[in-house]
């Protein structure tokens, strides 16, 4: 048993007033996780504490929320990590949550204090062990609603808005080829396996919650419902796949409004990595040949081409590559090209005035230092040849990557697929 | 008054099931659930469901299986239904986009399951429930034309007309707390089991019998109370579920001293022998003194090749990581048995149809009986789907054929009046709910669990009769309307109670062992005068107790070995 203080963002939408920080001491296992030590509080000091919850198995996905600034789930989130998690940023300086480090304000007329208040346990600890000694410099787990999404009380945010909405946005459900057979669709094993990822969403909503390009674009379509679009475009069943790549491509606020951030990838607690989702939408876009309004193919591709090339990121060369590919060389540039351009040309000024380009467009590129250039070649060449499996479901988790080495694996596996033989014979 | 002719209860496997197969009769359908439908418990069923669909394999065997499993307390005729229909109903879930295992020719794969003599789990990695719950969703979103949804709303009473008919509920939008009464000519209760009336649960914690509780203050019958199944494998303490597919995939139930003990309890089956034996194997290991210090034995999936793991146990890889800190592919995890399904519940006939007219069950909530003494692994999501189905369907019928009533604002006043008063209960007037939970849980876990006999049942059985008198003056922190939660568990602790008791005086009536009660002072199975359904019915001091007939159809009753 040890003690933790959790430091949560409260807000009591029948009060009349704003949100407020409230600290609450629990006492459990560091093993339990932060879930379990919000319902402690709920339990025995607050009732009014009020977060969805479930399973307290991450299954369901009820208690998506933000720990020490990450959005996660609060069953799957162990208390004693995130103690030292917060313990962590405090040593290295990371600044809390807005607010979170306000100092308690004068107490209003009513004598009652709407400031980080601190409810003592109800019960005396006996025998919490040297973890549990909570210094005074010992940093509170700080615990807020997930991102992107109004509050309605508490952790308890307005999924419907925000998520739900989005996810009925991708025509979520199979859209077969004609009569369904008699028996079942025979298709490849592998185009189950591989869809079974983002079946493996919970609808949690702790992408949404951080991701960056919704905070930019409220109207992004959003990691979770693009996640759940893969799973129709990557379905053999599916017989709209052309029609819903055209759909999600051609949406200003689709697959190419991803920002490529990784912070969904972070956020998932199940391993779907939705990123990794747009990014295989995108794959299957390009390879039909879609033209999207925004040239987010030829973008990616102008990426692609320029690091290849030159190793860093040329800025200056990013817009035309991307925009108006159709100029160089030609005499006469297509009506479209010259109207992407011109339709770019705010975003450059801004990011000169920004300073994210090099402002002196005559000098050249500066080049990689010795023969990294051949190195960054070699590792294009590489992913050409072996398309690396991302699919947990396919190649595991990462450390089965790592450890143990090739040799030894195959030795393990071999043992362990002998032995599995023997029990069976 | 929001008014369908079909009203779904809860929004898991089987009502979703139940609400898709009303609106295909094309009645008007309303689906009403606590919580959202995809936050439902029938997420957790991990490891497959079971149907005679391979060309070796019969749904004469499958039936004969569940029977046998059920240690024949399973009506026979209903059994034959549920088995007989699995493999439409596989194709069915197969059709609408669910994800299942392929074999290497593209065509249905399936594993190994606990009880079965033939390999006829469909699977989806072990996420089973949740991909087809997920799909069953996406119908309902398809399908929002005919089937409203009524997402976070909470049920609190049935409402009977002058005739004794089902003709609504009451309920409680949570997000604003305004209570509404609704109407509906057939009401469907699909609202699952009450696993958390044991602590610690795999059930999530939503699983407070809400439903048993509800049918049983109306007036309904319930039957098979006392079966209540512990899970083999279970994480000691946090109660978290490990799939019975880890076994069926090979995993090994080992000792403290590195022993398959398995093989002295079921020689033939090993760890795939049914539940309660395997459960029942276990505890006498740790009884005995060969578990581990902590209370338990050890389940070693290390045996199974690591490819396998990752591609059809990845979400135990993540449990086992999450919740035990164990990289199951590299070393045995420690388990034991724990509370994990109600095989009883609200009495019902093969369509689902309760004693009252014009209510029906469906799922864990209900008792067809097709799971009798124990429930067979991978038989549960089937159950929610084809009595889902069929329920759903004859409610359609039912709604059909009659005029339906208007239900009495009476009840909803007395909903509010009981609401308001616990409201306003000031702290202090008597103890917290959660304390009261908590001493439920404690006592039914130590006494109704695995081994019982009379001293320990009747302990328990007084200990939540105090406990009903203490939840008569629990109070509540928030007096709030909207999602105000600490009121819904209040509530919710009433469900529990009624549930608890019911399990305590049907588990002290039954004197014999059969499937999951087990009682050390009646250590035999007696058919001779066991071979029967207690049933129970509310009167004025509780539970009254009548028998009903076991259906046989061709099996006779013989002694189980596995």
């Amino acid at each position: 048993m040890a003690e933790y203080t959790l430091k949560v963002r409260r807000y009591q939408p029948e009060s009349g007033e704003g949100a407020y920080w409230e600290e609450f001491k629990v006492d459990l296992d560091p093993t339990l996780s932060v879930l379990d030590g919000l319902l402690q509080a709920k339990d025995r000091d607050d009732g009014s504490l009020s977060v969805r919850c479930s399973c307290r198995a991450a299954i369901c996905g009820s208690c998506g929320m933000k720990v020490n600034g990450s959005s996660t789930l609060g069953c799957k989130t162990q208390i004693g990590e995130a103690h030292e998690q917060a313990n962590r940023r405090k040593k290295e300086g990371v600044p809390p949550p807005m607010g979170a480090d306000e100092q308690p304000p004068p107490n209003s007329a009513e004598g009652e204090t709407r400031g980080p208040r601190t409810r003592e346990p109800g019960r005396e600890i006996a025998g919490h062990d040297e973890r549990g000694q909570a210094g005074a410099e010992d940093a509170p787990i700080v615990i807020e609603p997930m991102g992107n999404m109004p509050v309605i009380k508490d952790l308890i945010t307005d999924m419907e808005s925000t998520h739900w909405a989005k996810i009925r946005r991708v025509t979520p459900w199979l859209l077969p080829h004609g009569e369904a057979p008699e028996r079942e669709y025979v298709v490849e094993p592998e185009s189950m396996i591989d869809i079974t990822q983002s079946m493996a969403c919970i609808q949690c909503g702790a992408c949404v919650s951080s991701c960056l390009s919704m905070e930019a674009d409220p109207e992004f379509i959003g990691p979770a419902a693009l996640a759940k679009a893969y799973r129709f475009v990557g379905d053999p069943r599916d017989a709209e796949t052309k029609e819903r790549l055209h759909d999600l491509a051609q949406d200003p606020h689709g697959i190419y409004d991803c920002t490529h951030c990784f912070s969904c990838i972070d956020a998932c607690p199940k391993g779907v990595a939705p990123m990794d989702q747009i990014m295989r939408l995108r794959r299957k876009a390009g390879e039909e040949g879609i033209e999207d309004p925004n040239s987010g193919h030829h973008h990616e591709l102008a990426f692609v081409k320029i690091i290849e090339k030159k190793g860093t990121l040329d800025e200056v060369a990013l817009p035309k590559e991307s925009f108006a590919y159709g100029i160089k060389g030609k005499l006469k540039p297509s009506k479209r090209a010259i109207k992407e351009v011109l339709g770019a040309l705010p975003t450059i000024f801004r990011t000169i005035k920004t300073g994210k380009v090099r402002t002196k467009w005559v000098a050249p590129h500066h080049k990689l230092p010795g023969g990294a250039q051949d190195d960054v070649k070699a590792i294009f060449k590489h992913a050409e040849e072996h398309r690396e499996e991302f699919n947990l479901y396919i190649k595991g988790e990462d450390e089965d990557l790592i450890e143990p080495e090739p040799d030894e694996q195959t030795e393990e596996t071999l043992t362990a697929e002998a032995a599995a033989e023997s029990e069976e014979s | 008054m929001p008014t369908h002719d079909v009203l779904v209860i809860g929004a898991g496997l089987a009502g979703q099931r139940a609400a898709l197969a009303a609106a295909e009769e094309g009645v008007s359908v309303g689906i009403v659930s606590k919580v959202h439908p995809v936050r439902s418990h029938s997420n957790a069923a991990q490891g497959g469901i079971n149907a005679a669909l391979n060309p070796g394999d019969s749904w004469e065997s499958h039936a004969f299986d569940t029977i046998k499993g059920s240690d024949y307390l399973a009506d026979q005729d209903a059994v034959e239904i549920m088995c007989r229909e699995a493999p439409d109903e596989i194709l069915h879930l197969e059709h609408l986009g669910v994800t299942f295992h392929r074999n290497e020719e593209g065509k249905l794969g399936t594993r190994a399951f606990g009880g079965a003599s033939a390999a006829r789990t469909y699977y989806v990695a072990d996420i089973t429930g949740q991909a087809i719950m997920h799909v069953l969703y996406e119908q309902l979103m398809k399908h929002s034309e005919q089937v409203a949804r009524y997402e976070e709303w909470f049920c609190t009473a049935l409402a009977l007309d002058e005739q004794g008919e089902c003709c609504g509920v009451v309920t409680r939008n949570i997000a604003d707390g305004s209570m509404e009464l609704f109407q509906a000519k057939s009401v469907i209760l699909a609202s699952g089991g009450n696993g958390q009336v044991w602590k610690p649960t795999t059930n999530a914690l939503i699983c407070t019998g809400d439903g048993i509780g509800m049918a049983y203050r109306a007036g309904a019958k319930l039957m098979d109370m006392e079966m209540i199944q512990y899970h083999p494998t279970t994480l000691a303490g946090k109660g978290f579920l490990i799939t019975e597919g880890a076994r069926g995939e090979g995993a090994h139930l080992l000792n403290r001293n590195g022993e398959r003990f398995m093989e002295r309890y079921a020689p033939n089956k090993m760890e795939l022998a049914s539940r309660d034996v395997v459960s029942r194997a276990e505890q006498t290991e740790i009884n005995e003194g060969r578990g581990f210090p902590d209370g338990t034995v050890a389940l070693d999936i290390t045996v199974v090749p690591r490819k396998r793991v990752h591609e059809a146990l990845r979400e135990i890889v993540l449990v086992g990581k999450d919740f035990a800190g164990v990289d199951i592919t590299k070393e045995p995890i420690h388990i034991k048995p724990g509370n994990h399904y109600t095989m009883g519940g609200v009495k019902t006939d093969v369509d689902g149809r309760t004693d009252i007219p014009g209510l029906y069950a469906a799922g864990e909530v209900a008792c067809v009986s097709v799971h009798g003494g124990n429930r067979l692994g991978a038989n549960s999501l089937l159950d929610t789907l084809i009595f889902g189905r069929r329920s759903g369907a004859d409610a359609a019928a039912r709604a059909k054929r009659t005029e339906g009533s208007r239900p009495s604002k009476e009840v909803l006043e007395a909903e509010q009046e009981a609401i308001d008063a616990i409201s306003a209960r000031e702290k202090g007037s008597g103890r917290r709910v959660s304390e009261i939970k908590l001493d439920l849980g404690t006592v039914m876990d130590a006494k109704v669990a695995v081994f019982r006999d009379e001293a320990g049942i009747t302990e328990a059985l007084e200990t939540v009769q105090r406990l009903k008198e203490e939840a008569k003056t629990a109070y509540i922190d928030d007096k709030g309307s909207v999602f105000n939660q600490d009121l819904l568990g209040a509530i919710e602790l009433g469900y529990m109670l009624d549930n608890a008791e019911c399990t305590c005086v049907a588990a002290l009536e039954r004197k014999e062992s059969r499937g999951a009660q087990y009682r050390t002072d009646f250590p035999e199975r007696n058919d001779e005068e066991w071979l029967k359904h207690i049933d129970l019915q509310l009167n004025d001091d509780g539970p009254e107790i009548s028998y009903s007939e076991v259906t046989i159809t061709q099996w006779e009753p013989e002694e189980r070995k596995y």
